[in-house]
């Protein structure tokens, strides 16, 4: 069931809605307010886990359980550092939040600082969402201002500084890893895991990683108190709490960023949110949470006998009927991600598509790890051959391959995110992949759009 | 000749000093402080920033070589971008792409003979439920149709 809501996004519409005045006027800045003057560094710890926020940035880790891994160290700073890359392919909601409701996330940076016992935080947005950073420096002067920031915020001995941190162009700076060599002025390569960030994290002090979504959200669950925030969802006796942003693109009448409380499905975020296919096409596919998440069919369905399976209850419907969870997803075989959904209708030529994303990420190798570096350039190569109509049934199982040697052997999970796409279309479009091969590239449409 | 920041962008890169525990985290920022100056990072630039932030002049050229938005030669006065990942190619993006490279006689990194403007492809820009969108210098241009694309491109032009 939809069930929309209105705290991530209560600015949005409002007149002025980025400005301090507007995002009091609906209650803003109470909760840091009342963290730093009655809470604990560990109360705020224990009641954020009782929201079961999982992460928004992709992972879908808990963020409660996140900052219980921060230690005080007895001569280094803490940092928080806050993810707005924002740069998976079909994600656009953290920007909504960055110009419409900045303070959200300058009242969260404070709050998370307290939970981290970190004094200062990065907001790393990328470098093209100019208006995303003007907005968020407006919003850090006058939280400044008012005193809201600064050494002493809100009357009360406990400094907060917050900065916005901007990088060169790279998606892989959204790997957090990655993220922090940029903060610190270096070529953005993702680091070994272990030390994780919480040891080893920015300029070599204890960090936390915080998707920007993830942040801005924690007001509204401090406001709510965290255990009634996780009752908004559907999948709160998962662990899966809360309300977040949806967003739909590519193939659907209203694309857009939508707030609702989590455990929206497929079908409502396609057909009701997005307003159904462009044209009344036929769906092809959707890739629910960014392009690394591998692409669902509308015809599958869920094969969930044994009653341990997280999709037991939804065994023998359709997977577009399943509750959008990080775990309900992960089950299908897929990743809820960044929850923004790329639409394809059978208009679309998947062989396209599967090149197209293939080729975005044969560009954005680091190129550090070799099995990355050289095996994405052999999966766009593969394809441009395909696609070309000169590839061959023997490259077409190499493409199986090649990706799967890229699995697990690299620094980053950027491989895993290129390499389970692959997969997926391979293993769910082989029949497309093999008339291309057989007909010389003349089978499909030759085009994306309608 | 060596390169100098104007009086007020001496004073944002004070500014930016200040945001950082130390001064090689400004590196990123003050290479876009400069590149806004200068229109590309030139072997100037990448030694001035390299003194300023106390890093090496390799260091410098390796931030630069890695992040695609530092240009390494000197482009045109207006750059734009037009977004090709899937979301805008599944709206467009291709015809968007071609209209830009008829109209302004150049093909996808090159720059027009008078210099104004050099055309690019970005991947995805977060703007997908837009698309197709391209940027233009700072600005964004969202859900375009080629008409819209010829009076930006035209302005472009006349400016
Ligand atoms: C290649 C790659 C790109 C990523 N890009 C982003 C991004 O743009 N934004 C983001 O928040 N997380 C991104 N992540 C996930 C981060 O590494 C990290 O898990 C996240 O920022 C943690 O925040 P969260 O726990 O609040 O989700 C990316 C991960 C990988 C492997
Ligand atoms: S795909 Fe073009 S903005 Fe995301």
């Amino acid at each position: 069931m939809i069930k929309h809501t209105n705290y991530l996004s209560r600015t949005y519409k409002l007149p002025d809605g980025h400005k301090l005045a507007a995002y009091e006027g609906v209650g803003g800045y109470k909760q840091a307010r009342r963290a730093l003057s009655t809470m604990k560094r560990e109360d705020v710890v224990e009641e954020v886990k009782k929201a079961n926020l999982r992460g928004r940035g992709g992972a879908g880790f808990a963020c409660g359980v996140k900052w219980s891994f921060m230690r005080p160290h007895p001569t280094k700073p803490a940092y928080l550092v806050i993810n707005a890359d924002e740069g998976e392919p079909g994600t656009f909601k953290d920007r909504t939040i960055m110009e419409l409701n900045p303070h959200s996330v300058v009242e969260g940076c404070i709050i998370g600082c307290l939970g981290i016992g970190a004094h200062a935080a990065y907001i790393d947005v990328r470098d093209e969402l100019h208006l995303s950073k003007a907005r968020l420096w407006e919003a850090i002067k006058e939280a400044r201002a008012k005193g809201y920031l600064g050494k002493r915020p809100f009357g009360v001995d406990y400094e907060v500084e917050v900065y916005v941190h901007t990088g060169g162009g790279a998606y892989i700076c959204g790997e957090e890893t990655a993220l922090l060599n940029s903060l610190e002025g270096r070529r953005g390569e993702p680091r070994f895991k272990p030390p994780f960030p919480a040891q080893v994290g920015a300029f070599g002090c204890p960090s936390t990683v915080n998707n920007l979504e993830t942040i801005a959200a924690i007001p509204t669950a401090l406001e709510l108190g965290c255990e009634e925030f996780s009752k908004l969802s559907a999948l709160h006796d998962v662990r899966d709490g809360g309300t977040r942003l949806f967003g739909v693109s590519g193939h659907v009448k209203t694309p857009g960023v939508f707030e609702c409380c989590v455990g929206l499905t497929l079908r409502e975020l396609v057909y009701d949110l997005g307003g159904g296919v462009l044209g009344d096409a036929k769906l092809l596919g959707v890739i629910p949470g960014g392009s690394s998440c591998p692409i669902l069919r509308p015809e599958e369905i869920v094969h969930a006998p044994d009653e341990k399976s997280p999709l037991h209850r939804w065994h023998g419907q359709s997977v577009l009927d399943v509750p959008m969870g990080v775990d309900t997803y992960r089950a299908l075989g897929t990743m809820l991600g960044t929850c923004c959904a790329i639409v394809l209708s059978d208009k679309a030529d998947p062989v396209l598509a599967f090149h197209n994303l293939m080729r975005f990420y044969r560009h954005e190798s680091c190129g550090q790890c070799t099995p990355c570096r050289e095996g994405t350039g052999w999966i766009e190569r593969i394809l441009d051959k395909i696609v070309a109509g000169e590839g061959s049934m023997e490259e077409l199982n190499l493409l199986h391959d090649v990706a799967s040697g890229i699995m697990g052997n690299t620094i980053c999970a950027f491989g895993e995110g290129a390499a389970m796409p692959a997969l997926g279309f391979v293993q769910k479009f082989r029949p497309e992949l093999e008339a291309y091969v057989t007909s010389g590239g003349k089978s499909g449409t030759g085009r994306l759009t309608p | 000749m060596a390169f100098a920041l104007t009086p007020e962008r001496e004073i944002e890169l004070a500014d930016i000093f200040g945001r950082y525990p130390n001064k090689m985290a400004a590196t990123i920022p003050a290479l876009h402080l400069c590149q806004d100056q200068n229109g590309w990072v030139s072997p100037e630039v990448v030694a001035f920033v390299a003194e300023r932030c106390e890093v090496s002049v390799a260091h410098v050229q390796g931030v630069v070589t890695f992040y695609t938005l530092f240009n390494q030669k000197p482009v045109g006065q207006h750059q734009v971008w037009v977004c090709r990942t899937l979301s805008c190619a599944l709206r467009g993006a291709d015809d968007v792409l071609h209209h830009c490279e008829k109209r302004l006689g150049i093909h996808v990194g090159e720059t027009t003979k008078d210099g104004k403007i050099t055309l690019r492809t970005a991947e995805c820009l977060a703007a997908c439920g837009q698309a197709p969108m391209m940027q233009v210098d700072k600005d964004y241009h969202e859900n375009l149709t080629l008409e819209q694309v010829d009076v930006i491109l035209d302005r472009l032009k006349r400016s």
